[in-house]
């Protein structure tokens, strides 16, 4: 199974899990069962592997970006030649590009045309963010979106909205929050969201100040 | 090859089946910010159909004011979209 659009165009189905949809798959994939195409094992086997992934991968790479620059600059030139280094099966994937927020731009990813979503580092996209609300609605007025979110942003910041229309999978690198310094990688990776990944909220302050 | 910095417009067109581009970028002009490589035409691996050759793929970054009648948000703000070659017109330099 890969990440292409083709294989999971079915926004519908996200939003309303009662839909044709499932019955509909559930015949196809008894069918490729029955016929032998591949095994309930191997399903199994996959899902587990997509469990396995989560949004904590992601906030490992970001930590390690905020406290190792030349990490953070080959991460930004060449996110998919890092995430290969680092075990990452890219191999039926579509290539990774993460971007960066600054006191200057502020990224947000969405992809309107389905759900595209960096699954091969992040695992799973939340909910929200397969709803056609937020796809509709973070294109066209992505700073009341991101007010939603908590985040407010001085009208001097770029909001960049990167619409994940084809062959890549965008990851955003939050901005370090003040008051860090002293942290190592493991608690800043804590202060990571997977919200923060997608660029809807900024990285979480450290407790306590 | 479109160069970075070129400007564009993303064809208003229409055919029959999956358009790999979103209807909201139609007849919107940008500017090319990166080539991004090429891959195989995905309005042909649709359906099922070999997707060669592969097609170049851009991003392209649209102004928001341009997009959006009335934009709300700041003058600044922008929309980055990846865009396969087939749909975008190169436009002469304009100063």
């Amino acid at each position: 199974m890969n990440d292409a659009h083709a294989a999971h165009a079915h926004p519908q189905a996200a939003d309303d899990p009662s839909s044709d949809y499932e019955p509909l798959e559930r015949a196809i994939r008894e069918l490729l069962v029955e016929k032998g195409v591949f095994t309930a094992e191997a399903i199994q086997r996959r899902i587990e592997a997509m469990d396995g992934l989560t949004p904590a991968n992601g906030a490992r790479l970001v930590a390690r970006a905020w406290t190792d620059p030349d990490f953070k600059a080959r991460l930004l030139e060449d996110a998919a030649g890092v995430l290969a280094e680092e075990g990452y099966e890219l191999e039926h994937s579509p290539t990774v590009r993460v971007v960066e927020n600054t006191g200057r731009v502020h990224n947000v990813i969405v992809c309107t045309l389905c759900s595209c979503y960096p699954r091969m580092v992040l695992g799973l996209p939340p909910a929200w963010y397969k709803k056609k609300a937020y796809r509709a609605r973070v294109v066209r007025e992505p700073r009341a979106v991101l007010a939603e979110f908590g985040t407010a942003l001085p009208a001097d910041v770029e909001v960049r909205v990167h619409d994940s229309t084809a062959d890549l999978r965008y990851i955003v690198l939050p901005r370090r929050p003040e008051g860090t310094e002293d942290m190592d990688e493991d608690a800043l990776a804590a202060l990571v969201t997977r919200d923060a990944l997608i660029g809807a909220a900024p990285a979480r302050a450290p407790e306590g100040r | 090859m479109i160069a970075n910095g070129a400007r564009v417009r993303v064809d208003d067109r229409f055919h029959a089946g999956h358009h790999r581009v979103p209807g909201y970028l139609k007849g919107r002009e940008g500017v090319v910010t990166a080539c991004l490589g090429r891959f195989p035409n995905p309005e042909a691996l649709a359906y099922f159909r070999p997707g060669g050759p592969p097609l170049a793929l851009y991003q392209v970054r649209f102004r928001q004011a341009d997009l959006w009648n009335g934009y709300a948000g700041g003058p600044a703000d922008t929309l980055d979209a990846d865009i396969y070659e087939h749909w975008l017109q190169p436009l002469e330099d304009r100063p």
